[in-house]
C-alpha cells in the first residue's frame, strides 16, 4: 500500500513539474454530470446534447489556445445519490478542472459539498435561489431563478390589476421550490394566493384540481409551476373547463414543444421566458438577437429537435467556463474560478451576465422577456 | 353537483387506462402466474410507435393498428426468450426478470425514439362535451369506450369460444390443462401478445389526453399493479373495478380533499382494503400448496 | 478450509475483501464505491432475513431507508440529538413502525404482500417530498456528519473523510453480517427456514409462523433503516429518492441477483449492482439496454442468484 501511494505521489510530482515547465496549457478535461435519463431526463436531455454539440464544435476550431476539450460526462438519471458518486469520480478519478451540471437542485445540493471540498469550479444548470445564496466559493449557475421567473409574472399580473391568484402546481423539486418562491413573494406584490393545488409529476387529467381553483370566488387569474406534461395537460384542462381568467405558465415551459402539445389550448398563455425562446422576434439590435439565433440553428441542426432554454443554460454554463479558461490562460481550477467571477458582459441565452464576487449568477429580471401564445406562436409582451 | 360529475369524469377517464393496464396484469397472470412488471412498457411502447410512424408518414389508423401489432410482437419475444426459459422459477426471480426486461425496453426506446414528449391529433377533435355543467373531451370518451369494448370482447372470448375456455382452463390447472390435450406453451404466447395488445391500445387511446414518453411506463405499472391487486389478481372483472375504483378515488381525493395526497388516499384505500380482504375484491381465496 | 463453518467462511472472506481491496484502489473515488457497496450490503443482508430466511417479499423497505436518513437529518437540528443517537432513534422508529404495520400486513401472501409494502413505501416517500416545511421537500436537505473523522482527529489522526467512511461502513456491514449469520443458526434461523419452505408445515410443528414473520420483517426494517442512516451522513446530503420504490426494487434486485438465501451472496449483489453503473458508463446511451440484459441473463440462467447457483455448479462438477 505504502509503494502504491509513493508511486503515485512520484506520478503526480512529475505531472506536476510537467505542468509547471511548459507555460502552455495542459490537456483540459471538463466534467459534467447530467439527468439524462429519469424523471428530469426532459431537462437533461437538450442540456447534454448541447454540451456534446458545443466541444466537437471548440475541438473542430483547434480547442481553446490549441488544447483540445476532453468532456467527461454522465447520467444522474436524477437521483442525488447517484449524482454524488458521479461528481466524486470527476474529481477524484478523471480529475477535471471543472464540472457542469447538477440538472436538478437535488443533484445539485449533494454535489455541491464534493466541489467545495476540492476547490473546483461548479457551474449548476438548476434553478432554486438555494444554489448561490448564500455564495459558496466554487459554485455558479447559469438559469435565472424561480424567484426571479414569479417576480416576472407577478410584475405582469400587477400591471393588469389582477391580485386574487389560483396556483396549481406540480410536486417534483422544480415546481415545489417555485411554488414556495411564488408564496412568500406574494405579499411584496400585493398578491393573494386563494387557491394552492398540485398535482403528481406522471398525473393524466387536472381536471379535478382546476374545478376546485375555478370555483373560488373573485379568482382573477392562474399559475401554473411546471415543467414536462404537465403544463399542457393544465392547459388543455383550463380550456375543457373553459375558465375565463388568465393563465400563466412558468418558465418551465422552455420549448416550442410546448405549443405543440398543448395545442390551440395554449392560445393566450402567458409565461416569462429567456430571449432565446423567442429568438427571430427580438429586434435586429438586441444584443442577444445573434446568440440565440446561432444557438437555435446549430442545435436544431445538429439534433433535429426543437431548441429549449434548458439546452440554453447548458450553452451559457459550456460558454462561460470555455472563456474563462481562455482569459485564464491556465487550466488550474482556483485560476479558472477566479475569471467565471470575473465573467461581464457575457451576452448568453439566458441574458447578460455580470458575475461578482457576490452574486454567482449574474442575471437580473431584464433577462426575461413576457411571452404571451398567439396563433400557435410566441409574442412579445411590451 | 357539476362538480361532483367533473371529478367522476376525470376519475373514470384516469381509472379506465388503469383498469386496461390492470387487465394486462391479470391476463398473464392467470396464463403463467407471473407478475409482469413490463406491463407499462406496452402502453408506452403502443403510444410512442404511434407517434414515429405516423410521423414517418403512415396515416394515423394504419398507424396505430401497426403499432398494436408491434407491441403484441413484443410481448411474444418476452415471453419466448425471457419468462419460457425461466419457467418454474420463484416468483422474485421472475419479478427481477420482468424488471429487468421494462429496464431494457425503456432503454431501446430512448435510443429507437428519443426522450421527449410526443403527442398526436384526437380522434374527434378537442371540443369538450358538456353535460349538466360538467365537460369531457372526446378523447376521454374514446378511452371510457375502447376500455368497455375490450372488456365484453374479453368476455366474450373466455366464455364464448374454445380458445378462451382454454386459457381459462390453464388459468385455472395448468397441469390439468396439458392433460386434456391443451397446448399451455401456445396458450402463454397467446396471452403474453394479448396483454401487450391491450396495452398498445390503451397508449393509442390515452396519448392525446396525457402525452407519451419513453419513460411513462413505471407510474402506469405501478398503478395498474395495485388496481389489479385492489380487484383481485386473476380477475378481469376485479381489474375492471380495481382500475375504476382507484382513478376516481384519486379525482375525489383531489377535489374534496387534498391534491396533494391523492396517490396516497388510493393506497390507503387498497392497504385498508387487504387488510378486510387478503385476496382483493373479487379474488379468489388463496390456495396453500403443501 | 474443511472444517470451517459456512458462517466462518463468510465472515473471513468479508474480513479479507474489507482489508484487500483498497490495495487496489487507484484513487479515493473508489473508496467511495467501497462505501456504498458495504451501505447497500448492509440493507441486502437485512432483506436476507425477510427475503431469503423467511420467505416473505417487501417492494417498501426504502421507506424504512428513507426513516433512518431522515432521522440523521432531523433529529439533529430540531432536537439537539448527536448523530449517532439520531442513527439510533431512527432504528427504533423503524422498528417499532414494522412492529405496528408488519402485524396486519404480514398476513398477506405473495403479489398481495408486494403490493401492500408497496403502497406503505410510497406513503412514507411522499410524506417525505410534500412536508416540505420539514423534509426540504424534493430538493432535499443537508444532514449533518457523523463525526468520526473529528473524533479520529481529536486522537491525532488524520484520515481523509472517503477512507473514513470505507472502514466504518466496513466494519458496520461485518456487524451486521455477524448477527444475520448467528440468526441463522440459531433456533429462531431453523423456525423462520421451516416457514419459508411450508408455512404450513412450520405452522403444523408449532411455530408461532406470524411471530416470527413479523421478526424477520422488523429486524429487515433496522437494518435498511441504519444503511440509510449512513447514506445520509456520508452524503450530507438527503433527498426522498432514498425512499422511492425504484430503491426498494433496487435493494430486492441486488438481494436477489446475488442469491436472497446467503448473506455472502446478497452483499455480492450488492456490490455487483452498486459498481455496474459505474463499469456501464462507457456504454453511454445503451446503459439501460445492458443493465436490463445483464439482469435477465442472470436470473434466467442462475435463477437461485449469481453466488448461490455458482457454488452448485462448482461442487457438482467437483463431486
Amino acid at each position: 500500500m505504502t509503494f502504491l501511494t509513493s508511486l503515485k505521489q512520484a506520478t503526480a510530482a512529475l505531472a506536476l513539474i510537467g505542468l509547471a515547465s511548459s507555460p502552455a496549457l495542459a490537456d483540459i478535461k471538463i466534467g459534467a454530470s447530467l439527468s439524462q435519463t429519469g424523471p428530469a431526463s426532459f431537462l437533461g436531455d437538450p442540456e447534454a446534447k448541447t454540451l456534446k454539440m458545443l466541444v466537437d464544435e471548440i475541438n473542430a476550431k483547434g480547442g481553446i489556445k490549441g488544447e483540445k476539450i476532453e468532456l467527461v460526462m454522465y447520467d444522474d438519471a436524477g437521483d442525488a445519490n447517484n449524482a454524488r458518486t458521479f461528481a466524486t469520480r470527476l474529481i477524484e478519478d478523471d480529475e477535471v478542472v471543472a464540472v457542469i451540471g447538477g440538472t436538478t437542485t437535488g443533484t445539485t445540493m449533494s454535489m455541491i459539498p464534493v466541489m467545495e471540498e476540492a476547490e473546483v469550479p461548479f457551474i449548476s444548470l438548476a434553478g432554486a435561489v438555494v444554489i448561490i445564496d448564500p455564495v459558496k466559493k466554487w459554485v455558479f449557475k447559469t438559469p435565472h431563478t424561480d424567484k426571479m421567473a414569479c417576480a416576472k409574472i407577478f410584475g405582469d399580473l400587477k400591471a393588469r390589476g389582477l391580485t386574487k391568484i389560483g396556483l396549481i402546481s406540480g410536486t417534483g423539486g422544480f415546481e415545489m421550490s417555485m411554488r414556495e418562491q411564488c408564496l412568500k413573494l406574494a405579499p411584496e406584490f400585493g398578491m393573494e394566493i386563494v387557491a394552492d393545488e398540485s398535482y403528481g409529476p406522471k398525473d393524466a387529467d387536472m381536471t379535478p384540481q382546476l374545478t376546485k381553483i375555478a370555483g373560488v370566488a373573485g379568482l382573477q387569474a392562474v399559475v401554473n409551476p411546471g415543467f414536462g406534461q404537465g403544463p399542457a395537460i393544465v392547459t388543455r384542462n383550463f380550456r375543457q373547463l373553459n375558465i375565463q381568467v388568465p393563465l400563466y405558465q412558468s418558465h418551465g415551459v422552455a420549448s416550442k414543444s410546448f405549443i405543440e402539445l398543448a395545442g390551440a389550448a395554449a392560445e393566450g398563455v402567458r409565461l416569462p421566458a429567456a430571449a432565446l425562446l423567442v429568438a427571430d422576434k427580438l429586434p435586429d439590435n438586441d444584443p442577444q438577437k445573434p446568440v440565440v439565433v446561432g444557438y437555435r440553428d446549430a442545435y436544431q441542426k445538429a439534433t433535429g429537435a426543437q431548441v429549449s432554454t434548458f439546452g440554453g443554460h447548458a450553452y451559457d454554463a459550456f460558454m462561460i467556463l470555455t472563456e474563462a479558461i481562455e482569459r485564464a490562460g491556465s487550466a488550474e481550477p482556483a485560476a479558472i474560478r477566479d475569471e467565471i467571477e470575473k465573467t461581464k458582459g457575457y451576452v448568453g441565452t439566458g441574458g447578460i451576465v455580470n458575475m461578482t464576487a457576490d452574486d454567482h449568477m449574474g442575471l437580473d429580471l431584464s433577462a426575461f422577456r413576457m411571452l404571451e401564445i398567439k396563433d400557435g406562436d410566441w409574442t412579445i409582451v411590451e | 353537483m357539476s362538480d361532483l360529475l367533473q371529478f367522476v369524469f376525470s376519475g373514470l377517464t384516469v381509472g379506465a387506462v388503469y383498469a386496461l393496464v390492470a387487465l394486462g396484469f391479470t391476463i398473464i397472470y392467470n396464463a403463467s402466474d407471473v407478475v409482469n412488471f413490463s406491463q407499462g412498457e406496452f402502453v408506452m411502447l403502443g403510444g410512442m410507435s404511434t407517434v414515429f410512424l405516423s410521423a414517418a408518414g403512415v396515416p394515423l389508423p394504419a398507424a396505430a393498428i401497426l403499432a398494436v401489432v408491434i407491441t403484441a410482437l413484443v410481448g411474444v419475444a418476452l415471453n419466448k426468450f425471457a419468462i419460457e426459459p425461466a419457467r418454474n422459477a420463484s416468483v422474485v426471480t421472475i419479478i427481477i426478470i420482468t424488471i429487468g426486461a421494462s429496464i431494457f425496453l425503456r432503454g431501446v426506446a430512448q435510443i429507437v425514439f428519443d426522450k421527449q414528449l410526443h403527442r398526436f391529433e384526437s380522434f374527434s377533435g378537442d371540443v369538450p362535451i358538456e353535460i349538466l355543467g360538467a365537460t369531457i373531451l372526446p378523447q376521454s370518451v374514446w378511452v371510457i369506450f375502447g376500455a368497455a369494448v375490450i372488456f365484453t370482447g374479453l368476455y366474450l372470448f373466455f366464455t364464448r369460444t374454445l380458445t378462451g375456455k382454454a386459457v381459462l382452463a390453464t388459468a385455472n390447472n395448468r397441469l390439468a390443462a396439458r392433460l386434456v390435450g391443451i397446448n399451455t406453451n401456445f396458450i402463454m404466447t397467446l396471452s403474453f401478445a394479448l396483454s401487450a395488445a391491450i396495452g398498445a391500445v390503451a397508449g393509442v387511446l390515452v396519448t392525446p389526453i396525457t402525452l407519451t414518453s419513453y419513460d411513462i411506463g413505471i407510474a402506469l405499472a405501478l398503478k395498474g399493479f395495485a388496481a389489479a391487486m385492489l380487484g383481485g389478481m386473476g380477475n378481469p372483472f376485479g381489474a375492471l373495478v380495481g382500475g375504476l375504483v382507484v382513478g376516481l378515488i384519486e379525482a375525489l381525493t383531489a377535489g374534496y380533499i387534498s391534491s396533494t395526497y391523492k396517490d396516497a388516499a388510493a393506497f390507503i384505500v387498497i392497504l385498508a382494503v387487504l387488510f378486510v380482504m387478503p385476496s382483493g375484491l373479487f379474488g379468489r381465496a388463496a390456495v396453500n400448496r403443501v | 478450509m474443511k472444517n470451517l463453518s459456512p458462517k466462518s467462511i463468510t465472515l473471513l472472506a468479508l474480513v479479507a475483501l474489507v482489508l484487500v481491496a483498497p490495495l487496489f484502489f487507484p484513487s479515493s473515488f473508489y473508496y467511495r464505491v467501497g462505501t456504498l457497496m458495504f451501505i447497500n450490503g448492509l440493507a441486502v443482508t437485512g432483506l436476507v432475513i425477510l427475503i431469503g430466511y423467511a420467505g416473505q417479499i417487501s417492494l417498501g423497505h426504502a421507506g424504512f431507508c428513507g426513516i433512518g436518513a431522515y432521522a440523521c437529518a432531523l433529529a439533529p437540528v430540531h432536537l439537539g440529538l448527536p448523530p449517532v443517537v439520531a442513527m439510533l432513534l431512527g432504528a427504533i422508529i423503524s422498528g417499532a413502525l414494522a412492529y405496528l404495520v408488519g402485524r396486519p400486513i404480514l398476513r398477506l401472501k405473495g403479489h398481495y404482500l408486494a403490493v401492500a409494502t408497496l403502497g406503505f413505501g410510497i406513503l412514507i416517500f411522499m410524506v417525505l417530498s410534500n412536508e416540505s416545511w420539514l423534509t426540504g421537500g424534493p430538493d432535499g436537505m443537508q444532514v449533518e456528519d457523523l463525526g468520526l473523522r473529528d473524533l479520529l482527529k481529536s486522537l491525532g489522526l488524520s484520515v481523509p473523510a472517503a477512507q473514513v467512511w470505507y472502514w466504518f461502513s466496513g466494519l458496520v456491514l461485518l456487524l451486521g453480517a455477524l448477527l444475520a449469520l448467528n440468526l441463522h443458526t440459531s433456533s429462531t434461523g431453523r423456525a423462520l427456514r421451516a416457514l419459508h419452505d411450508s408455512e404450513i408445515a412450520a405452522r403444523t410443528v408449532g411455530v408461532d409462523v406470524a411471530h416470527f414473520k413479523l421478526m424477520a420483517f422488523v429486524i429487515s426494517a433496522v437494518y435498511a433503516s441504519i444503511s440509510g442512516s449512513l447514506l445520509a451522513m456520508m452524503n450530507k446530503f438527503v433527498s426522498p429518492d432514498i425512499a422511492g420504490f425504484l430503491h426498494s426494487v433496487q435493494m430486492v434486485t441486488m438481494t436477489v441477483l446475488g442469491g436472497a438465501g446467503s448473506v455472502f451472496g446478497a452483499i455480492t449483489g450488492a456490490s455487483i449492482l452498486t459498481a455496474l453503473p459505474q463499469g456501464l458508463t462507457v456504454f453511454h446511451d445503451y446503459e439501460h439496454i445492458v443493465l436490463g440484459l445483464i439482469m435477465m441473463l442472470v436470473m434466467i440462467f442462475l435463477r437461485e442468484g449469481l453466488v448461490p447457483s455458482l457454488i452448485k455448479r462448482f461442487s457438482r462438477r467437483q463431486g
